[in-house]
């Protein structure tokens, strides 16, 4: 299963913990996180469940590509990162 | 008289109190965050704050008995594989809320009935104190919602919600640039008013379309239902049908031009404005602070300044962000460079409560 680990400013919003989750695809992954953390999926996705503008997840060292549907391939061993573009002002 | 003034800013959520014959901020609540609107419902006091996190989206927050929740934010129903939908610009609307731009409480006989609007556009009700929220689909799916424009902003943003005090299910709501829209029924059917406006900048077939025209800010007498002041790009507009119709007032010193409007609780015929110069470049007129005020339904205007700066002044006042409280006494305003402004006199005289907050988005009795 792979291993989902979220950015450290995420977490003064809404606790986001290590997961080890089961899934084929990055959708079926955050599906399955989300699932346990329903908090948190508003956070990184949008609306209509794509990945919110500034955020981004990595898959073993790549960003994701299909930033709509989240179909990137998932391996069972993947190393997952969430995370954002940083601003203020 | 209202003695707590919210103040929503770039930086959190400030709580003003009156307290000895002075105003002083009491509490911060969401330093550092970007608070985008708020609202005090009267009939529970219940305390709303809009976030806004940029990069992780738009929240709800609710404080009950001061003790602060995340609610569900009003989010977009999911858009239909073959949904084409494409702004004037050319470009795809995004079904999601990108900001949360108007918060209203329903009537007194439908307690925890909540109206929002958001950019890009849609109205949302609440049922339950906001714990769930349902868009309005009868007016997002509203043919003529997709002439609505995006200008100053990106995406059109429904910015003002009046919720008749003669009957709660009677709510007229207003789109900048969208015009001014009607229900009757809480939102089953709508009808597009605003007939009279004018909008000078755009092609001479669109300039008087209500569909056409950038309301920035709608207000509805509490006491006399029927008067309608509307502060919009072109200008100031007075109705005295519902928003059926209304009427520029021409001439208007030291400028027409402007965000926020608020009408007397129970003197139609009383309102106030703060003044810029129009239109793209926004700052007081010379520099000089004012809000301008009429007493007689707009024939006539009183610049008022005492208390106020007048050199070097380049304070804008967003829509949300002039007040005035119950009693039609005391009124307050915030500024983009961070001044907020307390009367408690009608205007008269004006004492200030901070030169250095951060930048101000709404301002609140309650």
């Amino acid at each position: 299963m792979a291993t989902v680990r979220f950015t450290a400013n995420i977490q003064r919003h809404v606790q986001c913990d290590e997961t080890i989750v089961a899934g084929a695809t990055v959708r079926e992954t955050l599906d399955n996180v989300f699932a346990g953390n329903p908090d948190a999926r508003g956070y990184v996705l949008d609306d209509q469940a794509g990945l919110r503008k500034h955020m981004t997840v990595f898959v073993d060292g790549r960003a994701v590509r299909d930033r709509l549907r989240l179909t990137d391939p998932v391996r069972p061993d993947s190393m997952i990162y969430v995370f954002q573009a940083l601003s203020g002002g | 008289m209202n003695d707590r003034l919210r103040v929503a800013t770039r930086k959190g959520l400030f709580t003003i109190v009156r307290s000895g014959g002075g105003w002083a901020i009491e509490t911060v609540d969401f330093i550092g965050d970007n608070v985008s609107l708020t609202l005090t419902d009267p009939r529970d006091g219940r305390l709303y704050a809009a976030l806004d996190h940029g990069h992780f989206g738009v929240k709800m927050h609710r404080a009950t008995n001061g003790v602060w929740e995340e609610l569900p934010a009003p989010a977009y129903p999911p858009k239909p594989e073959d949904e084409i939908d494409v702004d004037s610009w050319g470009r795809t609307v995004k079904w999601s809320t990108l900001r949360i731009w108007a918060l209203a409480a329903g009537g007194p006989d439908e307690p925890g009935v909540l109206w929002c609007g958001t950019l890009p556009g849609g109205l949302f009700r609440s049922e339950d104190h906001g714990a769930s929220w349902n868009i309005v689909r009868s007016l997002w799916d509203h043919p003529l919602r997709k002439k609505w424009m995006g200008g100053g902003a990106d995406w059109p943003g429904l910015h003002s919600i009046c919720v008749d005090p003669r009957d709660s299910k009677c709510v007229t709501v207003a789109v900048s640039t969208g015009g001014v829209w009607f229900t009757p029924d809480s939102g089953v059917s709508w009808e597009l008013r605003g007939q009279g406006m004018r909008a000078d900048y755009f092609p001479p077939e669109l300039v008087h379309d209500p569909i056409s025209q950038d309301v920035h800010c709608l207000v509805q007498c509490r006491g006399a239902p029927q008067r309608m002041w509307i502060q919009h790009h072109n200008g100031i507009f007075i109705s005295s049908d519902e928003g059926r119709t209304f009427r520029e007032l021409m001439d208007v010193k030291p400028s027409a031009f402007g965000f926020p409007v608020v009408v007397h609780p129970r003197e139609p015929d009383t309102a106030w404005f703060v003044p810029a110069v129009k239109d793209e470049k926004r700052y007081p007129v010379d520099g000089a602070l004012a809000v301008n005020r009429t007493r007689d339904g707009g024939r006539t205007f009183e610049a008022l300044r005492k208390g106020l700066p007048q050199t070097h002044a380049y304070d804008l006042v967003y829509r949300h962000a002039l007040a005035i409280d119950d009693a039609g006494e005391r009124l307050a305003f915030g500024s983009t460079t961070g001044g907020l402004w307390i009367s408690e006199d009608q205007g008269d005289s004006w004492t200030s409560v901070s030169h250095t907050l951060p930048p101000i988005h709404g301002v609140r009795f309650g």
